[in-house]
């Protein structure tokens, strides 16, 4: 069996305040992609998925779709729309 | 006197209290010099409204995941520079409190002619809105 995944999950704004959690380190098992790390986020806090719809993800500072493989030491954001200006 | 003026008792009776219009030999000033290739300056100043949503507010909180808040700007400027001809972007946007009345964002654009630099100032400031990762919080709601 290969070795899993340890990546870092950040929340921002309004889904870190329902979180009442910003950032966290998940172990995923080999392969797994931004959906299934989001999966692990909707478990451990329910009230994110709420946001399904509407979230933008990012691995490190680039948006990313929810096929993309994660990798060790990736960074996922999930973020809800932005409101700059 | 220089327009805007300096001092507002030389500005000129208004036309009515939403309309201003001065014709005058004196200079306009400019924010900031202008080469001499350029004949258009947009400058776009975005100001906390103290309404927000459901009701009056004191300020605006703005987070902002900057690492990746900088590439999206950039992308969209480089976006903008390949679509028009610009000669300079500018553009600022305030993090953490802005109150009711402050600047939050400001963005100015030079190029030869007017309509390349407003079509790209609009276009960038709708790109930001949906791309830039900031975010607001009303604050005294």
């Amino acid at each position: 069996m290969s070795p899993g995944v340890t990546i870092r999950v950040r929340l921002w704004a309004q889904l870190r305040d329902a979180a009442s959690c910003g950032e966290w380190e998940l172990e995923l098992p080999a392969g797994s992609t931004v959906a299934t790390g989001l999966e692990s986020v909707y478990a451990r806090f329910p009230k994110i998925r709420e946001w399904d719809r509407s979230l933008l993800l990012a691995v490190g500072t680039e948006y990313a779709l929810r096929t993309q493989v994660l990798c060790e030491g990736d960074e996922l954001s999930l973020m809800p729309p932005v409101q700059g200006g | 006197m220089t327009f805007p003026p300096d001092n507002p008792s030389q500005i000129p009776p208004p036309m009515s209290s939403q309309t201003e219009l001065n014709l005058s030999p004196d200079p306009i000033s400019l924010s900031a010099p202008v080469p001499g290739h350029c004949g258009a300056v947009v400058e776009f100043y975005g100001v906390v409204r103290a309404r927000e949503g459901e009701g009056e507010i004191e300020a605006i909180e703005y987070e902002c995941f900057e690492a990746m808040a900088r590439g999206e700007f950039e992308k969209l400027f480089a976006e903008a520079r390949r679509q028009w001809t610009l000669d300079r972007i500018e553009l600022r946007h305030r993090i953490g409190v802005v109150r009711v009345g402050e600047a939050s964002l400001w963005i100015r654009i030079r190029s030869a002619h007017r309509a390349e630099a407003f079509a790209a100032c609009q276009w960038i400031i709708d790109g930001m809105k949906r791309k830039v990762p900031i975010w607001k919080r009303p604050v005294g709601v």
